[in-house]
């Protein structure tokens, strides 16, 4: 399942990271990162952001971003 | 490798390079060690440019440099192209860390101890590490990494002398550069032995935080929050004028500074243009534009209130913490504008002044995000000096004709940016960006900030100002007023429904928006009329100071583009202004 379905309030653990290198990188290095785990705060409506929470960080990530991450419950 | 000083080699000044992710606190460590001031914010992206001051080392002298944040090295926007390009160039670095987010700042830890200069590692917000329950083994840390690692609070100073003492134990241990995958691998390795972490309930401040990124608390919340924010900048901006200003220079100044000029000049050219014409027998201090009388009204008593009152609140707004969370909020709007939440800080930053705004627009990732977030700010954001004019001058007739001019300029920077994602190429990455903790701010770092602020207002816009008010002296004196009023008559009274008198106003708009909102008074426009021009006032170009800022951010070619932009955007928008609001 990708992150943009995960329910808010929800926690998953992140198996796999999709697309570039470039963009493996950048979300690697902002700690969105194989085999942590990541909550959902909240889902911005009409295809918005999502503010997610990895190691007490929250972090703010595009929809389409977020579709490149595939987490597990 | 060892030790590589380079300082012995040649006489210039060690260069000192602090470096580190986004918002961990480098600028704050900067004005520790130099003592100079920089703006600091909690929020990722205030350091959009290198900063240099000097520090003493043990009666030495170094040069110690502020450089952008970065999470690597390599670069995804401007002000990280910076921050590497600036590494060649470091004696030192100190690697400032957050140690609330020790794992993930440490993989440019790793590249920084990869390349060869000295590295000295500051583990800083130390305390708020501890209230989380993050414990680091500094000793173990020390001794895998190679090199010195101390843990600060920048904000306290904590930590700071013994960082500064053990600078010349900075060295460039033997790690070869590796792969990322192996820079991965590597930080597992460091975290698994030297930190561990309590688990910990939700703190009241991080409670808050959801509330104000979950959209139905947090929406209400954000327009609670503005409306707040600019009816304090209103209400205490008036009162301050009314009760204060005005009277003083109304009362006191007035009589005294007549008397002086009269009693060397009491008519004629210097008298006229050291006090001005006076208005139905008496001196105007909006009207008159004398040097001495309005060059000195506008900047002092129709402007400052507000333009100190606007900075006290982006301040506040900046240092606890909540830009990051409005940006959350608008990307969903801003996304659809080719640009993504983040761009609401160029927004709030031109909202006090264009210059710092267009500046701020490096922080977008692509060419078309910096291009669009530019020309809209240009267009639609017009900045508290001329905001202040603006109030000045319709306020009088009530908040209705206000709310028309600012309508149409959020109207208008939401379609037109709509546009010009549908027609510009390129890419419009999505927002993705830490949000940090909420903070309590600081009283002192909050006043000197806005100091700060101020007194680039008041050393970089007033001299303008007054100069702006002479050249209106000109404008009059020589006659070049008409010559220019019938060389724009065709738009002005044409197309825009004003006098053709107006066309001093645009003339000096390159200079000084302020100045070119408060010549409309004298012209005796109706109430609508007014709307319509300072609206025009806004959109049709950026004053001179913007102006060479966005040659330089955006290069010649796209800037001449956005100025088509602007000049058809005025004049569509004026036509059509006129044609709803004077019905003709």
């Amino acid at each position: 399942m990708d992150l943009s379905k995960l329910k808010p309030g929800k926690t998953a653990r992140i198996v796999m990271l999709e697309g570039g290198h470039g963009l493996k990188r950048n979300l690697r290095i902002k700690g969105i990162r194989e085999g942590k785990h990541i909550k959902i705060i909240t889902r911005q409506p009409i295809g918005g952001p999502l503010v997610v929470e990895v190691e007490g960080m929250q972090t703010v990530i595009g929809r389409g971003m977020a579709k490149k991450i595939f987490v597990e419950e | 490798m060892g030790f590589k000083h380079k300082k012995n080699e040649k006489k210039e000044l060690k260069k000192i390079l602090l470096m580190g992710n986004p918002n961990v606190g480098k600028s704050v460590f900067f004005s520790r060690l130099t003592g100079a001031n920089v703006i600091c914010s909690n929020y990722p992206g205030t350091t959009i440019d290198f900063t240099k001051g000097v520090m003493r080392i043990k009666g030495e002298r170094a040069e110690v440099i502020d450089v952008p944040g970065t999470c690597s090295l390599e670069p995804t926007n401007k002000a990280e192209e910076i921050a590497v390009k600036m590494l060649g160039e470091g004696d030192v670095i100190i690697n400032v860390v957050n140690a609330t987010n020790f794992e993930r700042n440490l993989y440019l830890t790793i590249e920084l101890l990869e390349q060869n200069i000295p590295v000295i590692i500051a583990l800083n917000m130390w305390d708020d590490a501890k209230h989380k329950g993050i414990t680091i083994n500094v000793e173990q840390l020390e001794k895998i990494l190679g090199v010195p690692v101390v843990p600060t609070v920048a904000v306290t100073g904590e930590g700071i002398k013994t960082l500064v003492s053990r600078l010349d134990e900075a060295k460039s241990p033997d790690i070869k550069p590796t792969s990322e995958e192996g820079r991965w691998i590597e930080i597992g390795d460091v975290v698994k032995k030297v930190q561990t972490v309590k688990h910990r309930h939700h703190t009241l401040s991080e409670r808050i935080s959801d509330a104000t990124v979950k959209p139905i608390t947090g929406i209400p919340v954000a327009i609670l929050v503005l409306l707040l924010v600019f009816q304090f900048i209103i209400t205490i901006g008036n009162l301050v004028i009314e009760e204060i200003l005005d009277p003083f220079f109304c009362n006191y100044y007035s009589p005294w500074i007549t008397g002086v000029v009269n009693s060397f000049a009491p008519s004629g050219i210097l008298h006229d243009i050291l006090v001005g014409q006076f208005v139905e027998g008496k001196l105007d201090f909006a009207q008159s534009f004398g040097l001495l009388t309005t060059g000195l009204y506008v900047p002092f008593v129709m402007v400052l209130p507000f333009v100190t009152l606007f900075y006290l609140m982006l301040g506040l707004l900046e240092d606890v913490g909540y830009l990051p969370r409005l940006s959350v909020l608008v990307d969903t709007i801003f996304h659809r504008i080719g640009l993504h939440g983040f761009a609401i800080v160029s927004v709030m930053l031109g909202l006090g002044c264009n210059v710092p705004g267009a500046l701020s627009t490096r922080i977008l990732e692509t060419r078309k995000q910096r291009f669009i977030s530019a020309t809209l700010l240009a267009i639609c954001v017009p900045c508290m000096a001329q905001t202040a004019m603006i109030f000045g001058i319709l306020g009088r007739y009530g908040v209705g004709y206000i709310m028309i001019v600012f309508s149409t300029l959020i109207i208008l920077y939401v379609l037109l940016g709509f546009i010009m994602n549908k027609l510009i190429k390129g890419e419009a990455p999505e927002i993705f960006m830490e949000i940090p903790p909420y903070r309590k701010p600081s009283l002192t770092t909050l006043m000197k900030k806005t100091w700060m602020r101020v007194r680039s207002f008041l050393v970089e816009a007033v001299p303008f100002v007054i100069l702006g008010v002479f050249i209106v002296n000109l404008l009059y004196i020589s006659g070049a007023i008409d010559i220019l009023g019938n060389i724009f008559a065709p738009v002005l009274v044409g197309w825009l429904g004003l006098p053709k008198e107006a066309a001093g106003a645009l003339i000096i708009g390159f200079l000084r928006k302020d100045v070119a909102v408060g010549m409309l008074l004298p012209l005796g426009l109706s109430p609508m009329q007014l709307v319509i021009a300072s609206t025009m006032l806004a959109i049709y170009f950026p004053c001179i100071a913007t102006f060479v800022i966005l040659i330089r951010e955006l290069g010649v070619k796209d800037m001449i583009k956005s100025c088509i932009i602007m000049l058809s955007v005025a004049l569509i928008v004026g036509g059509t202004l006129r044609l709803i609001l004077l019905g003709v």
